[in-house]
């Protein structure tokens, strides 16, 4: 696993131009996170259409990848419902997991890559101390998605 | 230039190959400090000072003679000035706690700087929130110096600490303070300074300094983890409570109360770090043998040169002053549309050690306007090839990034 394989094109590119970034009118749900080692910060806003998210916004700022993971993350999610979201959640952790078999090829195109360009994140495993980055946004996500349940009891 | 690259091959992690330049973080051992350690608890370790018997009494002989030695390398006159804590953050700890606690109340005000590490700045927070005192910031100039103009203003009878680092482990730079205390004690202030840089990379006679007390850590000068020093001011320190009760630090305890121990042993509660002592002594003895002039110097030439080097790569900032006047050998740096965090993994691959974050300064981060920085810092062991090493790997970052195309 070379650097150029934890830093490929479409992670450098969702880095330099993040899709989704800055807020909604009138999110329906909002969360914040912090790694409070690097100081990363990932703001996630969501608003729902029914169970679906139908508009999605991410703030934040940080290293190249916990920035592009969010980003990438925001248009997997984007008009997905809440189960979809939290499977597409637990493929990604499984991707993230140290133990486990690289069972997702590295072709975004082949059948069953679900994650799309969020594979390009897989080479990240091989770099411990930053797995932490890729899944800032992912563990905001679920906060939010907790919240929204939260109030939507009230 | 001085030329201490034999010292190299007395530290075994650098053997294969990496250039370590995070001593700012922690410095490495050499192999005289761990096997002063190994030695020590093969053939001589027991606890200090309680045991009637040889091995106790040899043990508790290492450990004043590790504080005797402290004491001389500082320039202190009375070895019981020094007292052994687990680092820096607990001497400073102390000195809020031990010190602040008794001495400060409404109306008074602690002195800290823009550009302390949270050691020296969170523990004032506390006190200031307990005792009621209020906490003002020395802030820094554009040229990344203290602003001593400001700093003048803002004293007054009402400031009774001022806590100020003796060299910043982000910009690198040696705050006067001489001067500094000079002020303050004309205002009948107490100076605390954070020498957890400052101590290891230059020397250090605590008179000549001027402060009250002078925090600084073992594992940031050739020496173990574990064990600190808080140097005080006999005067100061007689005005300090203890910060820890325990054993070792008293006279006599009844079921109720307690009275205190001679000073410094009042301050080292329960059983202290003592192979890490003889760690400490040896790692002075090492850091004497190349005497720290030449330590400072050779620091300083190497900033010199690293400086001029990373001057011509492609979108790279310095986070510091670029001038070597009253600078330490710590370059932090920031690279246009490159996070700190992938410089320092771009460089890891290249084996080049940076730190990159916060560096324990969020308010300093916030200064200069930077959530994080990458941080090349300097020892006796670093070389011209680290340096080398490290532009090269900035400019592979560089191009990874597309920075400057």
């Amino acid at each position: 696993m070379s650097l150029e394989d934890l830093y490929r094109e479409v992670i450098l590119d969702h880095y330099r131009s993040p899709r989704n970034k800055g807020h909604l009118e009138s999110p329906d749900t909002v969360a914040q996170g912090v790694n409070p080692l690097c100081g990363d910060e990932i703001t996630v806003e969501l608003g729902f259409d029914g169970d679906r998210v139908a508009e999605v916004a991410v703030d934040g700022q940080g290293c190249s990848i916990s920035q592009s993971s969010a980003s990438m993350m925001t248009e997997a999610i984007k008009g997905k419902t809440r189960a979809d979201i939290e499977a597409l959640t637990q493929r990604f952790r499984d991707m993230m997991s140290l133990d486990g078999e690289v069972d997702i090829a590295l072709d975004p195109e082949r059948p069953g890559a679900v994650l799309g360009d969020l594979e390009a994140l897989q080479g990240v495993r091989k770099y411990p101390v930053r797995i932490k980055c890729a899944s800032l946004g992912w563990n905001v996500l679920l906060e939010a998605l907790g919240n929204e349940q939260t109030s939507n009891k009230h | 230039m001085i030329d201490l690259s034999h010292l190299k091959a007395d530290f075994p992690v650098l053997a294969n190959g990496v250039h370590f330049l995070d001593s700012g973080a922690s410095s490495q051992k050499p192999i005289p400090v761990l096997e002063a350690m190994d030695r020590f608890a093969r053939t001589s370790y027991a606890n200090v000072h309680r045991g009637a018997y040889k091995l106790s009494v040899a043990s508790t002989d290492a450990y004043e003679a590790a504080r005797a030695r402290v004491a001389r390398f500082i320039g202190a006159s009375d070895p019981r000035e020094v007292i052994f804590t687990r680092g820096t953050t607990t001497s400073l700890n102390t000195v809020a706690f031990g010190w602040g606690l008794e001495h400060l109340g409404p109306g008074d005000r602690i002195l800290a700087t823009e550009i302390e590490h949270h050691a020296n700045l969170v523990p004032w927070q506390m006190v200031a929130k307990r005792t009621g005192a209020t906490l003002d910031h020395v802030p820094m100039t554009d040229e990344f110096r203290l602003d001593l103009h400001a700093y003048e203003q803002k004293l007054g009878p009402e400031v009774r600490v001022v806590a100020v680092t003796g060299m910043s482990n982000v910009l690198g730079i040696m705050p006067p303070i001489r001067t500094i205390s000079d002020l303050a004690h004309r205002h009948g202030a107490r100076v605390v300074v954070d020498a957890a840089q400052l101590v290891p990379h230059s020397p250090v006679d605590v008179d000549e300094l001027g402060a009250d007390f002078v925090a600084f850590s073992s594992h940031k000068m050739l020496g173990p983890t574990g064990i600190g020093v808080l140097w005080g001011r006999m005067d100061a320190l007689e005005e300090t409570e203890p910060f820890e009760g325990g054993g070792e630090m008293i006279s006599d305890v009844t079921l109720f109360e307690a009275t205190w121990a001679d000073i410094p042993h009042r301050f080292e509660a329960g059983t202290p770090p003592i192979v890490e002592a003889v760690g400490l002594h040896a790692a002075i003895d090492y850091l004497d043998s190349i005497g720290m002039d030449d330590v400072l110097q050779h620091d300083r030439e190497l900033t010199g040169v690293a400086l001029e080097r990373l001057s011509d790569v492609p979108g790279l900032q310095i986070q510091g002053p670029t001038d070597l006047e009253d600078r330490g050998g710590v370059i932090s740096m920031t690279m246009d549309g490159v996070h700190a965090h992938d410089l320092a993994t771009i460089l890891d691959d290249e084996d080049v050690a940076v730190r990159a974050g916060h560096h324990c300064a969020k308010p300093l981060m916030r200064r200069l306007g930077v959530a994080a920085t990458a941080r090349a810092s300097f020892y006796v062991y670093s070389t011209e090839e680290d340096i080398d090493a490290l532009v090269k790997a900035l400019r592979r970052a560089g191009d990874l990034f597309g920075v400057g195309s």
